[in-house]
């Protein structure tokens, strides 16, 4: 089985008096330690399904099971479980806490995990994937001492520190410039392929849908088609 | 979500914007000192009233013996002869709620001082107890008697203002001497002014003297014994015969009996009554049990069976009880509305920076909850900030609260009285409050969408 397996999601929003679908059937599987690009332009749903593969959303109608589990029926805080568990985002803003030192940053998931961490613990870990972001001499600078690559890698070491199995990143290079861009998607193949963490990635640039393995074309709330290279 | 982990979360939210933590809590810290200062000095107040109060006698109960009954004439209370001292001796051993007592016998006559005389209101044989009782320790001048000079019977007395007016005029009266029926008292002491008391009686205008000394070398016999008249009438004869050292008046303490009469009802034999017995109870509160104890230690000490009446009654100032607790329970009522306005207005100020924290930090939220937060966990970190808001206003409240009663007791020279009452309840109210008016705004946290919160500009 499949890690992500999507079948036939559907996605309503209500406006007022009128339906607006936007997820109109989309199937998709996605296996363990895959790298996919999910390409649409806007408004082409890309986003909503994004969003139910992250289980911050439920789908209309259809079924979703994450490493073999059916979820799209959880409440919201079994599904902040799951999201705490499974999942690490990185978002294009980046959404690092103001004022927060990185390293605290990258800690923060670790107040709402279950697992039993004492304290050194938990900096040892948030420490080791500083350095592995190539940040091991910024632990305690804030988010405005940081660039905004910088930002961005602080962000991926904080959606590691739960050991997911899905890192989602929602046009993570969206505000950056081109030299920063080709260091991040480095820095996320090095983890597709030596940590083999399953990445989905959310673009609507070709340049760096080119860094995946495979890419998802979405149009008009249905998958149109998938290359793999 | 550990609990340390949200207690650190929402200090840290603070600690990033102390300013505002500041600002926020200021209407807490001026509530919370606001009450504190306002109930030390509503204590003050109140244990100052309750003072004024007790030496009007609030708490004292007056014990006097009942009511003869011969021949179908009542004689009035206080004609009977069955109160002793050592009913008084009794009473303060045997009755926890009895602060003091004092055995009184009365009576009146006239007092020379040289050239001048004068016939005092109250002419007391009592112990040093007294003064305890009417809140008088305090005096003018010189000092009280003593027990030993109860116990010896000396000829000493202290006096009021007025009799000091009346007999010395301008001249110290320490150390003179003031004859009673022939008996010289050399005056110990002279009591503070008091004025009238409520009655429009003189509370001045009155000696005191060990009431051994009274009993057995003044009066010989209790004045309110049923034949009262009589031994007033006498006077005018007997006390100005100089050769007479003791009183010549000796009455019969009980009506000689017959001897018909003697074997019917065998009187119980008294070596010495008094008039009456004045006790103070521990505190206003405990006037009732003490009532309570005396009347049945007393029934005990008088053999009285259940059926038999109480042979003595037990007077309290129900009156002036009556007007100091409504006194004070106005004072703390006051003070509670005072409190919960400052305290409400207080709690209100942090529900307004909480809602404007709530929807500064959705973003912030939205990514916590993406992260792994569960509604429960927002609705929690929201409500410890505001709580930990609240406390901090509360500790600082209290201090603020402490020294700005220090302050008033020091510059304006007002009675206070520190409270811890006041503290702990500052603390649970302030908490309270950061519950109350935290909740709505946490609440409106954890409802958030995180998708819509993430996108939030």
């Amino acid at each position: 089985m499949d890690l992500i397996e999507l079948h036939d999601i559907r996605k309503t929003y209500r406006l007022g008096e009128v339906d607006l679908p936007v997820l109109m059937g989309v199937s998709l599987n996605v296996s363990r330690g895959e790298f996919v690009a999910l390409m649409g332009s806007s408004g082409s749903g890309k986003s909503t399904l994004m969003n139910i593969v992250g289980c911050l959303d439920r789908p209309t109608a259809g079924a979703y099971w994450l490493d073999g589990r059916e979820i799209s029926k959880l409440n919201a805080s079994e599904r902040a479980r799951l999201r705490n568990r499974m999942i690490g985002f990185v978002f294009q803003t980046f959404n690092l806490l103001p004022r927060t030192s990185a390293l605290e940053n990258v800690m923060m998931p670790l107040i709402y995990s279950r697992e039993n961490l004492t304290d050194n613990q938990k900096k040892q870990r948030a420490v080791s994937l500083l350095e592995k972001v190539g940040l091991a001499d910024r632990l305690d600078h804030l988010p405005s001492q940081l660039s905004g690559g910088q930002q961005q890698r602080v962000a991926i070491a904080r959606s590691l520190i739960n050991h997911p199995q899905v890192l989602l990143a929602d046009e993570p290079t969206g505000n950056l410039d081109s030299r920063t861009n080709a260091e991040l998607l480095q820095m996320l193949q090095q983890l597709n392929s030596s940590d083999g963490i399953t990445i989905l990635i959310v673009t609507h640039d070709p340049g760096v849908a080119q860094h995946a393995r495979r890419t998802v074309y979405i149009k008009d709330g249905l998958i149109e088609q998938s290359l793999s290279i | 979500m550990h609990r340390y982990g949200i207690l650190k979360t929402s200090l840290n939210a603070l600690r990033r914007n102390v300013m505002r933590t500041m600002l926020t809590t200021l209407g807490i810290v001026i509530g919370v000192a606001a009450v504190i200062t306002m109930t030390e000095i509503g204590n003050g107040a109140s244990i100052a009233i309750q003072r004024t109060m007790a030496s009007m006698g609030a708490n004292t109960l007056v014990v006097i013996p009942g009511a003869a009954n011969t021949g179908g004439i009542n004689f009035g209370f206080g004609s009977l002869m069955t109160l002793t001292p050592q009913d008084a001796d009794a009473i303060i051993e045997e009755c926890p709620a009895v602060r003091s007592v004092a055995p009184i016998v009365r009576a009146r006559t006239q007092l020379i001082f040289g050239n001048r005389n004068y016939v005092p209101t109250y002419l007391y044989g009592t112990t040093p107890a007294f003064l305890d009782i009417r809140d008088w320790t305090d005096l003018e001048n010189g000092e009280a008697f003593t027990e030993h000079d109860v116990r010896n019977a000396n000829k000493v007395c202290i006096i009021g203002r007025t009799i000091v007016r009346q007999l010395f005029g301008e001249e110290s009266p320490i150390g003179k001497e003031i004859r009673i029926r022939n008996v010289a008292f050399k005056v110990v002491g002279v009591l503070r002014a008091k004025g009238a008391n409520m009655m429009g009686m003189d509370q001045d205008d009155i000696l005191l003297a060990p009431w051994t000394t009274i009993k057995y070398r003044v009066v010989a016999s209790s004045l309110s014994a049923a034949n009262q008249s009589n031994t007033n009438t006498g006077n005018s004869n007997e006390v100005n015969t100089l050769s007479q050292i003791y009183p010549n008046l000796q009455q019969n303490l009980y009506p000689v009996a017959s001897s018909t009469e003697q074997t019917d009802t065998p009187q119980p034999i008294r070596f010495t009554n008094v008039d009456q017995i004045l006790t103070a109870a521990q505190s206003a509160s405990q006037i009732p049990s003490a009532m309570q104890q005396m009347t049945v230690l007393l029934r005990e000490r008088h053999h009285l069976l259940i059926p038999d009446p109480d042979d003595f009654n037990i007077r309290d100032m129900t009156e002036i009880t009556k007007a100091m607790s409504s006194t004070t329970e106005l004072i703390t009522k006051l003070l509670l509305c005072v409190a919960m306005i400052s305290l409400v207005v207080g709690g209100i100020g942090i529900m307004n920076i909480m809602l404007v924290s709530v929807t500064e930090r959705t973003r912030e939220i939205g990514l916590r909850m993406a992260v792994g937060a569960a509604p429960s966990d927002i609705l929690r970190q929201f409500l410890t900030e505001a709580v930990v808001l609240c406390l901090i206003g509360g500790t600082m409240g209290i201090m603020l609260g402490r020294s700005a009663s220090y302050i008033v007791t020091s510059v304006l020279h007002w009675p206070t009285a520190a409270s811890v009452g006041a503290i702990v309840v500052s603390v649970f109210v302030s908490a309270s409050v950061g519950v109350i008016f935290g909740f709505y705004p946490a609440w409106k946290a954890s409802r958030l969408d995180p998708i819509d919160a993430l996108r939030y500009e």
